[in-house]
């Protein structure tokens, strides 16, 4: 059996593992479900009305900033689960078994997109209800939710180095914490990066999280081609940029990630 | 017969801290290997050598003929371990546990399917196969943990503590499945903090300290170098710390250790009831007030006395246990 093979079979094994979780503690998804749901709710009725956004409404401008934020907090799953794992001893189990050595990652990681697919459906939902629509063709808004999904995974890689790294879900939650919210806030999430000062508004052209919404909210059409994005390549190639950091952080966190699986080991 | 393990003078060293200081360790083939000692002497991080959980710095360790780092993946096909935390998916029900480590072993899936059910049944969980490891016991989680390292049908099997926070009972439940383990054949390498433990399984003990082995023979070897066992007295006050250490100075077959604070004294003796009897004799002839005394066979700390000159206790809580 070819390695490539042979990781994919364990990583199947190991998603099969997490997937069962979701399934029997169904507080995990009720809860990465509802804050998401908190999350349109709280921006669409109570700053919605307080955010200007040119040439349209500020609900058909928030959904994609939503997604992105959601997806990214989906991808944190990975690092926490894996942190998890290292305290009750079960990677030492599954690194004495004769498996391939990047499996547990692919199966993490996998079933953590299979949690961020569910919520975004949930989301979509929440999100019609309060007006929000796609004004693009179905498979340019399937591509929007391909590429957000794609983001997260690879972030997920990223998580999984970190959640290793700490070895207990407590430290690692609130360690992405710190990471996660100025990643998801200086961006175009929630309001235009154009009306941030000096510093922060170059940090939010360039933040993978802007390039990211920015492509969803053009693959939803959900922008106005009468307000154009700022003159930054970032943000006028969004797809593309967003597809460049799906690559730069699948080609660093990969390795890094089987790198520090291979050390860890509990205490 | 063939050795099944054999360590050469193994290094591991965390940061400054030397969990393994030059480990020697060799298992012939279908015995029972007992290695014992304090926290942080180094005994799990002589299993996660050899299980090649963990590289070490220096020296060579073969299990099973094949060498833990160069050999490593082919290794873990032949190896099961159980570790001193039961490293079972509390939310994955008995079966499921056993089902995706045969799977990992890459058994086939219908071959799984039948191994985890022949496990369950073998080691008393079919009742709770079908519900989550969540409501397990203790004792329960031990043995699913232990069917786990079981699937592939080991030649080697590595148990760390096996029975460390256990209620007396499921100990005695986990030694019953242990021996009739061993009697099929299995070589195993256990490591426990208990010498009793060692005492009842393990065909040779290792005593190690500070990442080393210091003492290695069977359970009466190692006994009978410890030296028999222990009078124990508790008294009335210093002065008669000191004159019982006088009067039953003849009857000591090792050096007697004095607490003069807690007025307590440990005299090691040969000769069981009779010592005793003739202890006490002695003791009332020079009128010494005696509060409380006994005789108990030598304990893991006894043994550390004798080897090291130190109590086992005084590592707790080092790294690299």
């Amino acid at each position: 059996m070819s390695t490539i093979v042979q990781a994919l079979g364990d990583g199947a094994v190991v998603a099969k593992r997490n997937l069962i979780k979701i399934k029997r503690v169904p507080d995990l998804l009720v809860f990465s479900t509802l804050s998401p749901i908190m999350f349109v709710l709280l921006f669409a009725y109570v700053f919605g009305g307080s955010i200007e956004i040119p040439g349209m409404d500020y609900r058909e401008f928030l959904m994609a900033g939503i997604f992105a934020q959601t997806v990214v907090f989906g991808a944190t799953i990975t690092g926490s689960g894996l942190a998890d794992d290292i305290q009750k001893g079960v990677i030492d189990r599954f690194r004495s078994l004769p498996m391939a050595r990047s499996a547990v990652l692919i199966g993490r990681t996998t079933s953590d997109l299979a949690n961020n697919v569910i919520v975004i459906v949930v989301m979509s939902v929440t999100g019609l209800i309060v007006g929000w629509r796609i004004h693009s063709s179905f498979f340019e808004a399937l591509a929007g939710f391909a590429l957000l999904l794609l983001f997260a995974y690879a972030l997920s890689w990223g998580m999984a180095i970190v959640g290793l790294m700490v070895r207990s879900p407590e430290v690692f939650n609130n360690a992405s914490f710190i990471v996660i919210f100025p990643l998801t806030f200086i961006a175009n999430t929630f309001v235009q990066e154009s009306k941030l000062p000096g510093f922060l508004k170059t940090f939010a052209e360039w933040n993978p999280v802007s390039a990211v919404t920015q492509a969803a909210r053009q693959l939803f059409g959900n922008t106005n081609p009468a307000f154009p994005p700022p003159d930054v390549w970032s943000l006028r190639h969004p797809v593309l940029m967003t597809l460049i950091w799906v690559a730069i952080f699948l080609a660093v966190f990969v390795p890094l990630a089987t790198r520090q699986y291979r050390k860890a080991v509990s205490r | 017969m063939a050795d099944a393990i054999v360590a050469e003078g193994l290094v591991k060293r965390y940061g400054s801290v030397v969990a393994l200081d030059g480990l020697d360790l060799v298992v012939p083939e279908g015995t029972v290997m007992g290695l014992l000692g304090p926290n942080g002497a180094g005994k799990t991080t002589t299993v996660r050598v050899l299980t090649t959980l963990l590289e070490h710095d220096k020296g060579r360790a073969t299990v099973a003929g094949l060498d833990v780092v160069a050999d490593a993946k082919q290794l873990r096909s032949k190896i099961g371990l159980s570790g001193q935390y039961s490293a079972v998916d509390e939310n994955l029900t008995g079966f499921e546990n056993l089902d995706m480590v045969a799977r990992l072993y890459h058994l086939g899936k219908q071959r799984s399917r039948e191994r985890a059910r022949e496990l369950l049944e073998r080691f008393d969980l079919v009742d709770a196969a079908d519900r989550p490891v969540k409501g397990y016991s203790g004792g329960m989680r031990r043995r699913l943990d232990l069917a786990g390292a079981l699937v592939a049908k080991p030649s080697v099997l590595f148990l760390d503590e096996p029975t460390t926070g256990l209620d007396p009972r499921s100990r005695l439940g986990m030694w019953d499945v242990i021996e009739e383990l061993v009697a099929g054949g299995t070589t195993l390498l256990l490591t426990t903090q208990y010498l009793e433990e060692a005492d009842r399984l393990a065909d040779k003990i290792a005593v190690i300290d500070h990442g080393r082995v210091i003492a290695l023979g069977t359970a009466d070897e190692l006994k009978a170098q410890v030296g028999g066992e222990r009078l124990e007295l508790s008294l009335g006050s210093a002065q008669d710390v000191a004159k019982a250490r006088e009067v039953l100075g003849p009857l000591a077959i090792g050096e007697i250790v004095a607490d003069e604070r807690g007025h307590r004294l440990t005299v090691p003796v040969s000769g069981g009831a009779e010592v005793l009897v003739d202890g006490i004799r002695r003791l009332d002839a020079e009128a010494i007030k005696v509060l409380d005394i006994g005789l108990r066979r030598p304990t893991l700390d006894d043994v550390f006395l004798t080897l090291t000159g130190h109590a086992a206790e005084e590592k707790q809580g080092e790294r690299g246990e």
